[in-house]
């Protein structure tokens, strides 16, 4: 898709384009970009179908990075365009007019990641958790065990050996301290 | 550079009737009630008989499966990834298999590929019987439902002396598949197959010749064309309008592509062709399952070497693995870091458009009684929504 | 006779004061069995008679749905799906219970006209299952509603639910089957569980 690449790259500055198998490949975009690129794609490529949105939080670097999965069904290849945000302010533009499922996405974007996407409607309400007061849940700075163990009654007499350490006591009893 | 507007009402929007008139009465289709798949709400406001507004609430079984996939290791993941999609475990193990392979650049067997793929189409036609009977049954036709879920059992019972279990298989696992078939099984199975043909012949008698089936599911939840791409559904609800898409065909994954079968499209996307096409999507099932038992290769490992699973560290990289369940694009989105554990799982299933964007504009003017039929008619399953 | 003194009637804090008249303001009472052999005949009629809450709360409820075939039939033992908590006396809980169905069951349960019965399904009810890190399904149930039978499994077969159901009906004939009036007896503790988990408690705090 030589073609695609630098047509991506000349009109919306892409870059790092991928080919991952036969029929997908991913690039990478300006945040501020995507919406017209996607919108490009959907109209005059042939990119008509938005298999996913969703994002991944890389914590290393301060961003989230947002993937959406296009899908040419005439071509038969697939495209994941990767945009980065910044994780302490996190806003992007809303394509809910572009495709009719978007707005679940950015629905659940908002209430697992927080990101924030103005327009989009009905973004603020709940989608999966109710009377949630915790951190948006999908970062990783939110540890899932400590939240349950302080929450949720646990019932007594679970044990848990390391299995390393405790066949290493059955077999070696001298050895092991 | 001309960009066209959008041609969709945007999709989110609600009406929103003067509740203060006492002309309309706030219902919710609740959790707890008969006439929901699986365990998911909606929120109606009728005007007598017929809906006007429609809210859909998922989230009752929420369980976090994406964090939880970020805490275990490559393969502890496994157990947990069939329960993700409860009536159809077999395409998760597949499409997260599939994905860690690509990711780690393993070859899979031959009998492997063959055997996945005869695992793939026998959880098909498990799901479809016993969508069926929710079909009829959301009707009225109780009938139907005794009949294909005593069939679906003996398919159950197949699954079992092959896995050793009944719903959740952990059959497919990277590297191929967990065991090899037993003896005498392809008799049993062509058996069941002959039994739930003659089973699919009564079905269609009774249900598709029934006046008041036909009735009640002609016209009930028409989708035009232009919204297969708009919202982006999948599977016989968008075959059904006459579209041509189907991912084994497209994609031509496992062994698919050396199997002999035509894409069955309908005319019009309603409940009466979505079903009709559903039922021929299951004799499509039974004639792949003889096709695959007659091509399979007779001897052949069934499953490759694999690194120690408590010490596996995949490449960094992503990839996006689709494969065509019962209801459409089922996909696993797949970013690893270079750790043993998963940077990011996602999971996308059809019902995520089918049962929020889809099901809120086509309960608009229906009558409550049919609510019941169309949600099955969409054929939607809420662990996939919320995962 | 000594009147016993009736109890404070209960603050419905999670509804808008002006519909906290309208909902149920006592707590359950615990009700005494009847005398002798007559209270066996009626534990005979309750053990014949289950009929289930059509509630599928979690993955359990797939292997409910065989029970209703001829293959195992339930009908034959007494049991039955009921659409609507008033006329139901078996409330199955069907595997993992997320935050937000917990408060569904809860509603469901209390609805439900005595003498009543739970059962619990699946690995996840017992001690959290393999969501046992989540921060959305909880460990144990019996902290929320009192339970009567497990049956352990991931999941269980449909002969695993038959033998649970026996083990049921063979509780209540020996009268042992006392979740509803423990429910009555430890009420504060249940209902300062249910609300320590559920945060957003809009509905009365006994829903009858």
């Amino acid at each position: 898709m030589n073609d695609m690449e630098s047509a991506l790259a000349e009109r919306y500055g892409a870059w790092n384009w991928h080919d991952q198998r036969p029929d997908l490949a991913s690039v990478f975009l300006e945040s501020s970009k995507t919406h017209d690129a996607l919108a490009w794609l959907r109209d005059s490529e042939g990119y008509r179908h938005l298999s996913f949105a969703t994002a991944i939080d890389n914590i290393e670097r301060n961003v989230f990075t947002l993937t959406y999965t296009l899908r040419n069904h005439e071509k038969r290849h697939s495209l994941i365009v990767h945009c980065d945000i910044d994780r302490g302010k996190p806003l992007m533009d809303s394509i809910h007019l572009l495709w009719g499922q978007a707005w679940t996405y950015q629905r659940e974007m908002k209430e697992w990641f927080g990101i924030d996407f103005p327009g989009s409607p009905r973004v603020d309400e709940e989608f999966v958790l109710e009377g949630w007061a915790g951190p948006p849940m999908m970062r990783r700075d939110f540890d899932s065990l400590a939240y349950s163990d302080a929450t949720y009654a646990e019932r007594p007499g679970r044990v848990t050996h390391d299995p390393a350490a405790h066949m290493k006591a059955e077999l070696y009893p001298e050895v092991a301290e | 550079m001309k960009r066209e507007k959008a041609h969709i009402i945007p999709p989110a929007e609600r009406a929103h009737p003067d509740l203060s008139t006492g002309k309309y009465l706030v219902m919710w289709q609740g959790p707890q009630h008969p006439g929901i798949t699986g365990n998911m709400s909606l929120r109606l406001i009728a005007d007598g008989d017929t809906v006007v507004d429609c809210e859909t609430h998922v989230g009752y079984l929420h369980r976090g499966f994406e964090k939880l996939m970020e805490r275990r290791l490559w393969m502890q993941n496994f157990p947990l990834v069939c329960r993700i999609a409860v009536p159809e475990p077999d395409f998760n193990e597949y499409c997260y298999a599939t994905a860690l392979e690509e990711l780690a650049g393993i070859r899979i067997p031959e009998k492997a590929v063959w055997l996945r793929t005869f695992s793939l189409e026998l959880m098909r036609l498990a799901s479809f019987l016993m969508w069926i009977g929710g079909q009829a049954g959301a009707f009225g036709h109780g009938t139907i439902a005794q009949w294909s879920v005593t069939m679906r059992d003996y398919v159950l019972d197949l699954f079992e002396e092959l896995t050793g279990g009944r719903i959740y298989h952990m059959y497919i696992i990277p590297g191929g598949v967990r065991g090899d078939i037993p003896q005498g099984f392809f008799q049993h199975v062509l058996d069941v197959l002959k039994t739930v043909e003659k089973n699919l012949d009564d079905i269609e008698l009774v249900m598709f010749h029934n006046a008041i089936f036909k009735l009640r599911a002609e016209g009930l939840g028409y989708i035009p064309p232009e919204w297969i791409d708009q919202y982006g559904i999948t599977g016989p609800n968008a075959r059904a309008a006459g579209v041509q898409r189907d991912l084994r065909k497209d994609l031509g994954y496992l062994a698919y592509p050396r199997l002999d079968f035509k894409m069955i499209t309908g005319t019009k996307s309603d409940a009466y062709e979505r079903a009709k096409l559903r039922l021929l999507e299951m004799y499509q099932s039974i004639s792949l399952l003889r096709q695959i038992i007659d091509m399979m290769p007779k001897d052949g490992i069934f499953r490759g070497k694999l690194p120690n699973p408590l010490y596996w560290k995949i490449p960094a990289g992503e990839t996006y693995v689709a494969a065509e369940c019962t209801r459409g694009e089922y996909g696993f989105y797949v970013v690893s870091d270079g750790s043993d554990k998963p940077r990011r799982v996602a999971v996308r299933g059809p019902s995520y458009t089918h049962a929020v964007s889809v099901m809120e504009r086509l309960a608009r003017g229906t009558n409550i009684a049919d609510i019941a039929g169309l949600m099955v008619s969409l054929h939607t399953y809420p662990p996939e929504i919320e995962r | 006779m000594k009147e016993k003194s009736k109890p404070a009637p209960l603050a419905n804090e999670g509804l808008p004061p002006e519909e906290r008249g309208l909902f149920c303001d006592a707590a359950p009472r615990e009700y005494a069995p009847a005398q002798g052999i007559l209270e066996d005949f009626y534990n005979w009629a309750r053990s014949q008679s289950l009929w289930v809450l059509g509630f599928g709360t979690g993955c359990g409820a797939i292997e409910l749905r065989p029970l209703m075939t001829s293959r195992f039939d339930m009908y034959r033992f007494g049991i039955q799906p009921r659409p609507t908590p008033r006329q139901s006396s078996v409330f199955v809980i069907g595997g993992y219970a997320s935050v937000k169905t917990l408060k569904r069951i809860v509603r469901s349960y209390e609805q439900m006209m005595g003498p009543k019965f739970v059962v619990a399904l699946g690995s996840c009810t017992i001690n959290g299952g393999m969501y046992w890190d989540s921060y959305n399904t909880i460990k144990r149930i019996d902290q929320y509603i009192p339970v009567d039978v497990y049956i352990a499994g991931c999941m269980p077969r449909p002969e695993a639910l038959l033998a649970g159901f026996l083990e049921l009906k063979k509780i209540i004939r020996e009268g042992k089957a006392e979740g509803q009036n423990e429910y009555a007896r430890n009420f504060d503790w249940y209902k300062a569980n249910q609300k320590n988990v559920i945060k957003d408690w809009n509905m009365p705090d006994y829903n009858w």
